[in-house]
């Protein structure tokens, strides 16, 4: 399996008058993780929310697996439905135990019987290591529990790409560590990401490639390499220098 | 209390219970039509189409809740007799208090439904759900529990609004007690105190069975009326 999974060409997006997104391009491999980084309001969150349409972009065409999803003829809750995503504050269903909250996807969205989609969901539970919490609800869990129930029920749905939004950036420096952990050993697994973090540690020890964003427009990308010891632009080499000094490389 | 008033309240027992059947009936009817038209009231007001919402739900809303029930009620029965249509004083009454109570139970919902962070219906589109599956799956179950006290509230107004439908004739629990008024002498607040009386069992006892449900419905470690811990308390 190879061949690029994810294509998005210039994306533009606005809001009211400023724009946040203006001229975005780039690729994601299948199996490869890349991690965007960049400065607060420069639009990262808003690229995510572009690729899977729940912020649909102004200008721009996006590819999944060669078939483009900006398109008004496709059904965006089935492409959806293929696109894991992650968020800042893990938005698990708060009605809803962790078993159902990995479940409902497969339920009502992919119609699955219950046995199988149970089978399935516990097996997700168990890759990130909260089988025993099936039946908590996610309130009376941790941030970083919360983040991985999240990360299973992104699993859940069998996805071709996860997009995960700042994941670790409302959690505790402890906690921090289980999430990222879960998302190594999916990078090792193969699963292709597309990473908003500010987790240099992360960045450089797992992402193959590196896009460095700023005012709604790629500066510069790169493997991780290349952009910490040799970037080609000098405001890259000032944000990772600064990034670095504040959150440590303590995953390195 | 002397025997013969005694006697008075055991023998007006039999149409009193009448009445307040009458006034279970109203309010069961007022309680379900502003349920059923609430709800999607509230959510086609947070969600649907704007054109719909600032052209119809708005004006319904603000309509039904600036004019009194007292004088919806006559609109509706003396108004329906001149448009060619007769409603019984039942039905109007249900139709005029109904309407009245889906406009104040919409906003309850909506309320409910704002508060619900934005992050659970992005999360339920982004696993794929379209919207009518993300609000039925997701946004509902969590506004109906949010619902249960404001409900609660609605639910005594409206059983204690019933008693206006006695004006347009009918026999509810204040027109029975209205007829053992004037049927006997000198028992006015006697009968009207009986009246007072089941009428606060009615409130109050729905009010424990709306407080078991929420109870019994609430969200592990989301309860919204947890008790504050001892350490708080005297904040």
């Amino acid at each position: 399996m190879s061949g690029i999974v994810l294509k998005a060409e210039n994306i533009h997006k606005s809001y009211g008058g400023l724009s946040v997104l203006r001229g975005i391009s780039f690729e994601v491999k299948r199996g490869e993780t890349k991690v965007i980084i960049g400065p607060s309001g420069t639009g990262k969150s808003t690229l995510l929310r572009c690729i899977n349409q729940l912020s649909p972009p102004d200008k721009g065409r996006v590819w999944l697996d060669g078939v483009e999803i900006t398109d008004p003829k496709v059904d965006i809750n089935k492409v959806r439905s293929s696109i894991g995503m992650v968020f800042q504050d893990f938005n698990l269903f708060a009605h809803l135990p962790v078993l159902d909250n990995v479940r409902i996807g497969l339920t009502k969205v992919k119609g699955m019987e219950k046995k199988e989609a149970t089978d399935l969901a516990m097996e997700e539970l168990q890759r990130v290591g909260l089988r025993d919490k099936a039946s908590s609800y996610p309130a009376e869990l941790s941030g970083g529990q919360q983040q991985r129930v999240s990360i299973a029920r992104a699993l859940a749905m069998n996805p071709k790409l996860i997009l995960f939004d700042e994941p670790t950036s409302a959690l505790d420096p402890e906690l921090i560590g289980e999430v990222l952990n879960v998302m190594i050993n999916l990078a090792k697994e193969g699963m292709t990401m597309l990473v908003v973090s500010h987790e240099m540690g992360f960045a450089r020890s797992v992402a193959n490639e590196i896009i460095f964003m700023e005012h709604g427009v790629i500066v510069e990308e790169g493997p991780p390499q290349q952009l910490f010891s040799n970037p080609k632009h000098k405001r890259t080499g000032e944000f990772l220098h600064k990034i670095t000094e504040l959150y440590g490389e303590s995953e390195k | 209390m002397p025997i013969d008033k005694l006697i008075l309240i055991w023998q007006s027992f039999p149409s009193l219970l009448k009445g307040t059947l009458v006034t279970i009936e109203l309010t069961a009817g007022f309680l379900s039509l502003g349920l059923i038209l609430g709800i999607p009231l509230a959510f086609g007001e947070v969600y649907g189409n704007k054109f719909v919402s600032a052209m119809i739900i708005s004006p319904f809303v603000k309509i039904f809740r600036a004019i009194p029930a007292l004088v919806l009620l006559f609109l509706f029965f003396f108004g329906s007799a001149s448009f060619g249509f007769e409603l019984s004083a039942f039905t109007a009454a249900i139709l005029a208090i109904g309407f009245r109570s889906s406009a104040y139970q919409s906003q309850i919902f909506r309320g409910a439904i704002q508060s619900i962070g934005v992050g659970q219906m992005m999360a339920a589109r982004s696993i794929g759900m379209s919207k009518l599956k993300a609000v039925q799956h997701i946004i509902l179950p969590q506004a109906l529990r949010l619902s249960i006290p404001p409900w609660t509230n609605e639910y005594a107004g409206v059983l204690k609004d019933s008693s206006l439908a006695y004006a347009v004739g009918v026999t509810e629990l204040m027109r029975q007690g209205r007829y053992i008024v004037a049927r006997t002498f000198g028992n006015a607040l006697l009968v009207y105190f009986v009246c007072a009386v089941i009428y606060f069992i009615l409130v109050y006892s729905g009010n424990k069975f709306l407080g078991f449900l929420e109870e019994k419905y609430k969200i592990p470690g989301y309860e919204i009326k947890k008790r504050p811990r001892k350490s708080l308390e005297r904040i």
